[in-house]
């Protein structure tokens, strides 16, 4: 029932955030059409690396306090959406530089804390894999999980300490000042991206639950063969 | 009534993902028992061991320890256990009197100088006390394990198969001070594949069996043979 | 406080007696040096644009050497188990661990610094001395993520494989603090470090404390 309301919904928000992005919100001034990318790429950062952070912290500490492995699973799944979704705003971010500034990246502190998000959430995908035991990895893995996220604000303020004494070009919507439509176009297009990650994250639970029955039967059958 | 008993389990569960290792043990042992414990292989006996150890924590139940619950104050539990598996916990590049000094400290026993040579002498290592480890024969080995359980003077005994690999003369020491320990009234907990060795100085017997008890009584009991090899023709069956 | 004493000085007898500990993270930091010694040579790059960072991937990397190194010994003979056994807090465990693991550490970079001091043909002034404190502040960081991760990926299949894939996303922020903090101190009159050390105390106290609080899920069977 949620995943249909969730379904629907991002169905119905994203008609009129693709609408705004590509026809109803002005064209940049200096950065032209290129800039478009901006409103897909921010929500993508804040909610789907930044929030999958949050969701992965709750996670361990869920499972930490409660042994419940529900929790595991939980956090499981936000570290899985918050490799496709950082690689995803890594990628517009490259799209979006190119045009404008000609290097495939910008080295600036969300960039560079960004990168180091991802590789937290491949460590722990890998330490996921190489550990078939169902309760020591919900273990291991909850532990490495509250130890990687509660380094992100840590490694946001090095790395912003270390801009603010090596300036460089940041990245930023736009020299020419924003205006108002940009500013609904942002939140359209965030609310949609919103809705669109709720949903995936929801039938991604589900799925790992089924999962995870498929592979208890499985053993059932290898037992009594 | 639980201050009569060395150990109380309730209901012990354990499960390790799907698989069930126990499946609701409940096992009351008095001060002063020894305790032989059969079971096939993947029967859960080193399972309920090591959670009488503290070692692996039980999934749902209750086990006391002198009447300390193990959930609630396992540091306090551990100082009234003594544990020896297969592998000994000793560290080779020490000689066995700097790993018992080390354990001593560990288990904070000021002066155990005087205890650990005689315990050295009385597992017979007199000789090598300044050998390091890495040198030392699986007899030997194990002999200094022996050792360094009955440090602390532990008034609970648990042992994992601890014939396993044993030359006579280790056993015989092993045996020597179990019915030492048995007469100074320590509780002891034995699992071992071997019917005969378990039962030599055992005063209780229970089998273990897909994760319950399935017997129960006097090690005196010749009903545990019986029920013992029903045990292994099912299992060799399924 | 007895107990912990007691692992740190245990671990010290046995590295006196094996010696691989130390001897081998001194190598490898020595090596590290000599590799960006030669790699940069003939470039003309300004070294002391990268000496810092040079000085901090050599302890990276000899400190993952020793982490797997002390870890291994404890999993020898299943001693862990022993030490799990005995009725100390699982949180003391770790400390003690953290303790004998920064021990090596700093022992092999005060014997790694003075070697990055000769290669870049720096004098022996007051900088070798805060050099050295950050050295000391930046390890402890290091020692206290690194023996949980130690105990984590020792678990794995990949054992320890796993330990710089873990360890190295999450001592970013020590390396870039360290790191900029030395290159202030080579490179400037008047070096401005102070928000750099509260970085690395503060990545210090925090993972000392949780890890602390979570080093039982890392070591329960």
């Amino acid at each position: 029932m949620k995943v249909k309301i969730l379904s629907i919904l991002s169905a119905v928000t994203l008609i009129p955030a693709l609408y705004m992005i590509f026809l109803f919100a002005p064209t940049e001034a200096t950065q032209g059409h290129a800039q478009r990318i901006f409103y897909i790429h921010v929500p993508l950062a804040v909610i789907g690396a930044y929030g999958s952070a949050i969701l992965l912290f709750i996670g361990s500490l869920g499972f930490l306090i409660t042994r419940n492995l529900k929790w595991d699973r939980f956090g499981a799944v936000s570290a899985e959406m918050g490799i496709v979704f950082t690689s995803a705003q890594l990628l517009t971010a490259m799209m979006w530089a190119k045009p404008i500034w000609g290097t495939w990246y910008v080295f600036d502190s969300r960039g560079t804390l960004q990168i180091v998000l991802l590789l937290i959430f491949v460590a722990y995908f890998m330490l996921r894999s190489y550990l078939p035991d169902r309760e020591k990895r919900a273990k291991l893995c909850a532990v490495f999980g509250l130890l990687g996220m509660v380094d992100v604000p840590i490694n946001y303020l090095s790395i912003y300490l270390f801009r603010t004494q090596h300036p460089q070009a940041v990245v930023s919507p736009g020299g020419g000042g924003v205006e108002p439509e940009m500013g609904y176009t942002l939140l359209m297009s965030a609310i949609a991206i919103l809705f669109f990650y709720a949903y995936v994250f929801v039938r991604r639970l589900t799925i790992a639950r089924v999962e995870e029955e498929v592979d208890y039967y499985t053993q059932v059958i290898l037992a009594n063969e | 009534m639980s201050d009569k008993l060395a150990l109380q389990a309730e209901d012990i569960r354990k499960t390790f993902g799907h698989f069930t290792a126990l499946a609701g043990v409940t096992l009351n042992i008095e001060r002063g028992e020894f305790l032989a414990l059969f079971g096939r292989n993947g029967a859960g006996k080193t399972t309920f061991l090591k959670i009488a150890a503290t070692l692996v924590r039980h999934t749902h139940g209750k086990l006391r320890i002198e009447g300390i619950d193990t959930t609630e104050d396992p540091e306090r539990a551990r100082r009234h256990i003594g544990f020896l598996s297969h592998n000994t916990y000793l560290y080779r590049d020490l000689t066995p009197i700097e790993n018992l000094r080390f354990f001593a400290r560990l288990y904070g026993l000021n002066d155990a100088d005087r205890r650990i040579e005689s315990l050295l002498d009385r597992v017979g290592l007199r000789r090598r006390i300044s050998d390091p480890v890495r040198a030392f024969s699986r007899g030997m080995h194990q002999r200094l394990g022996i050792a360094r359980v009955m440090l602390h003077d532990p008034s609970l005994i648990l042992l994992d198969e601890p014939y396993t690999g044993l030359d006579a003369n280790a056993v015989d020491t092993l045996n020597d001070m179990l019915d030492e320990a048995a007469a100074a009234g320590k509780t002891i907990i034995l699992t071992t594949h071997d019917m005969e060795q378990g039962l030599r100085g055992a005063t209780r017997a229970v089998i273990i069996d897909r994760g319950k008890v399935v017997f129960d009584g006097s090690a005196k009991d010749q009903a545990i043979r019986t029920a013992y090899a029903s045990c292994i023709r099912v299992g060799a069956k399924a | 406080m007895k107990p912990l004493t007691a692992i740190v000085f245990k671990d010290i007898v046995i590295e006196m007696r094996s010696k691989e500990s130390i001897s081998s993270m001194l190598m490898f930091g020595i090596l590290v040096l000599v590799i960006f010694m030669f790699a940069f040579e003939g470039s003309g790059l300004d070294k002391s644009l990268i000496g810092a960072g040079e000085l901090w991937v050599a302890y990276s990397f000899a400190a993952i050497l020793g982490l797997n190194r002390s870890l291994a010994m404890e999993l020898d003979n299943d001693c862990l188990q022993g030490l799990l056994l005995a009725p100390l807090g699982r949180g003391a465990l770790y400390l003690g661990k953290v303790a004998s693991n920064f021990t090596f550490m700093i022992i092999a970079e005060f014997i790694v610094l003075p070697v990055f001091f000769i290669l870049n043909n720096l004098s022996f002034d007051q900088r070798f001395l805060a050099i050295a404190g950050i050295s000391i502040l930046g390890t402890l960081g290091m020692a206290a993520v690194g023996t949980i991760l130690s105990t984590i990926s020792a678990n794995t299949r990949m054992k320890e494989v796993m330990l710089p894939i873990l360890q190295i996303p999450l001592t970013v922020p020590v390396v870039i603090a360290a790191a900029e903090a030395t290159s202030q101190i080579l490179n400037k009159e008047t070096p401005e470090i102070s928000a750099w050390l509260t970085i690395l105390a503060g990545f210090s106290i925090v993972y000392l404390v949780i890890s602390y609080l979570v080093f039982e899920f890392a070591v329960e069977e």
